[in-house]
């Protein structure tokens, strides 16, 4: 195995991690697609994703869905598509409400882009059973 | 209106006095061609280009009576520029227009039959080698094209906003069918979107196919159920014969599998468009390994370039097309590479000499098809990966993968980590080829599986500076 690379201010932080770096089985866990196999989002996070896709013109939008299977392509929509939503707050409100009213569903926010007439993005921001909000 | 009647002349005559015409203007319906040339010595260019203008089209060394029954002028090919490349001794770029009935509407086989045919061995050139082509809108709108495209992909998938993630089960050959499932299934449950096979497995006597797709496909439903998301793996119906092609390709189909591969090189033009026009029918995606490419571009001065082989793959028919990594490569190749890449995913790409783009190609909504980095990868390539090659892409990391000290379903993890670890850094606004390692060593800090790959992999530095000021 070659030498760890160690960043000058991080040796003590490679030390603790070399301690749990024993080999382990992957645990078996469900995924939500992009961005799932990060720490849950905070709302500070989710509001920069939104913030990217608002400035690239596409047009954002709120899903969700109680158990969804990985072939369901359509989660059920949250009101219509944010046409209006000139900042991450706009979204971020709606991401809220839909969580009050849905609070046993998984939740994705998504944009389209309709200059070139498909789906560009889709992340999850909210799973049931985890507080984030 | 009385025609004039032509006379026959037997003997030789100079190909430029009929194929050199400069002052001639390409129509939209011409299908144009540029050659990089390399006469003999004492070959005056404007006879060479000539003869190549005529020898991939109507010509023949002589003139023969049968001339007289047809009209030249209509199907000629026709030199109609030349330049001498610069820095180069006895170098001409030659562009030729070729009237679009030459052509048999459809048919990439008929195109590159007619182009690189004989000319390629005449003996008034030392060298020749293809650069690029502009095919006509009115020729384009005959092909197919990629089964699905990028957009349909995605949507089948229900993957969006990132590249897809993939890797080739290792050892090349050997396995038995059920241990190559095992090796695909935890990849798969790992993070993985793919797994392939690799471009010479087909049917071998240690690994028959039906065996191979079978325990395949029972490890893409698990990885799929545990996972909750879509998985699939590039099943390679590359066969000796187009009847055993098809039927891998509808065994494939019928136990549910969502991709096949194929060869399209080794396989052949023909074999390639026929597979990709049954998978747009039935709804299967097609991935494209690209053996035998480096045979046909590596030389500088001889053979097709990769440009060319990718457009003409995009017209057969094929939903990802392996396109090199890029990483770590000369700068100059960055921008070529990218030039090819453009070629295979968009829909409008105007001419660049700085990327090697030669022609505007206009694809009239021909579908894209998604270009696959692959080969010598690992998670420290990652910022930079996904800094060049954007979404639309396919990375591929094998060894990267299956060489995680822990084994394929951490590796994968590792791999899937990082990447979204630098889309997610990437929308928030940083600057992936400047922080491209600090944000791998943050996520090292929560996730144990890539901080594994961290310490197995050497760091990169990465120097997009001097690329991008390029």
């Amino acid at each position: 195995m070659s030498r760890l690379i160690i960043h000058p201010d991080q040796n003590s932080y490679l030390n603790q991690l070399r301690e749990t770096l024993a080999m382990k089985t992957l645990p078996k866990e469900k995924r939500y697609e992009t961005l799932s196999y990060l720490p849950p989002l905070t709302d500070q996070q989710i509001a920069q994703q939104i913030n990217y896709m608002i400035d690239q013109g596409y047009i954002p939008a709120v899903e969700f869905e109680k158990d969804p299977n990985p072939g369901d392509h359509h989660w059920t929509l949250w009101k219509l598509p944010l046409f209006n939503a000139t900042s991450p707050q706009d979204v971020l409100t709606e991401v809220r409400e839909c969580r009050q009213e849905y609070s046993d569903s998984y939740i994705r926010v998504v944009g389209f882009d309709n200059i070139k007439q498909c789906q560009t993005v889709s992340f999850i921001v909210y799973k049931p059973g985890t507080s984030r909000f | 209106m009385v025609q004039t009647k032509p006379k026959f002349e037997a003997g030789v005559k100079d190909y430029r006095l009929t194929y050199y015409t400069p002052d001639y203007t390409p129509k939209d319906t011409d299908l144009l061609a540029c050659f990089r040339m390399t006469p003999q010595p004492g070959v005056p260019p404007e006879e060479a280009g000539a003869a190549v203008a005529a020898e991939s089209s109507t010509g023949t060394w002589t003139t023969v009576w049968t001339d007289n029954l047809t009209d030249l002028d209509r199907y000629k090919g026709r030199c109609y520029d030349l330049e001498a490349v610069p820095g180069e001794d006895n170098q001409y770029f030659c562009f030729v227009a070729y009237p679009l009935d030459l052509f048999e509407e459809g048919s990439v086989t008929n195109v590159l039959t007619s182009i690189v045919g004989n000319v390629f061995g005449f003996k008034a050139l030392r060298a020749l080698r293809l650069e690029d082509l502009r095919f006509p809108v009115a020729l384009i709108k005959t092909f197919q094209g990629p089964p699905h495209g990028i957009t349909v992909e995605r949507d089948l998938l229900n993957k969006y906003g990132r590249p897809l993630l993939g890797c080739t089960i290792k050892p090349k050959l050997g396995l038995s069918a059920k241990n190559y499932g095992r090796a695909v299934y935890e990849c798969l449950r790992g993070g993985l979107d793919f797994t392939k096979d690799d471009e010479n497995i087909n049917s071998q006597p240690f690994m028959r196919w039906r065996d191979r797709f079978l325990f395949v496909q029972e490890a893409i439903e698990k990885a799929q159920a545990e996972t909750n998301e879509i998985k699939g793996h590039y099943l390679n119906v590359t066969a000796p014969t187009c009847e055993q092609m098809m039927q891998r390709a509808e065994f494939a189909k019928e136990i549910g599998t969502p991709i096949v591969m194929h060869d399209y090189l080794t396989g052949g033009f023909t074999a390639n468009t026929t597979l990709a026009r049954w998978c747009r029918d039935n709804g299967v995606l097609l991935h494209i390994h690209r053996a035998m490419h480096a045979v046909i571009d590596r030389q500088r001065n001889h053979g097709i370039h990769f440009r060319v082989l990718a457009k003409c793959l995009r017209l057969s028919g094929g939903d990802h097309l392996h396109s090199g990594t890029v990483v770590g490569k000369l700068e100059g190749e960055r921008g070529i590479t990218m030039g090819f890449v453009d070629l295979m995913r968009e829909d409008y790409v105007e001419e660049d000499r700085s990327r090697g783009i030669f022609f505007t190609q206009d694809y009239a909504s021909l579908p894209g098809t998604m270009p696959v980095a692959s080969g010598g990868i690992h998670v420290w390539h990652m910022p930079a990966l996904v800094e060049i090659f954007g979404d639309d892409s396919c990375l591929q990391f094998g060894g990267g993968t299956l060489g995680h000290p822990w084994g394929n379903a951490p590796g994968a993890t590792a791999n899937r980590v990082a990447l979204e670890a630098c889309v997610q850094a990437r929308n928030e606004g940083r600057n992936l080829a400047r922080e491209g390692n600090d944000v791998i060593r943050e996520a090292c800090r929560w996730s144990p599986e890539l901080a594994a790959a961290c310490e197995l992999w050497k760091e990169i530095k990465f120097e997009f500076e001097a690329m991008d000021t390029l």
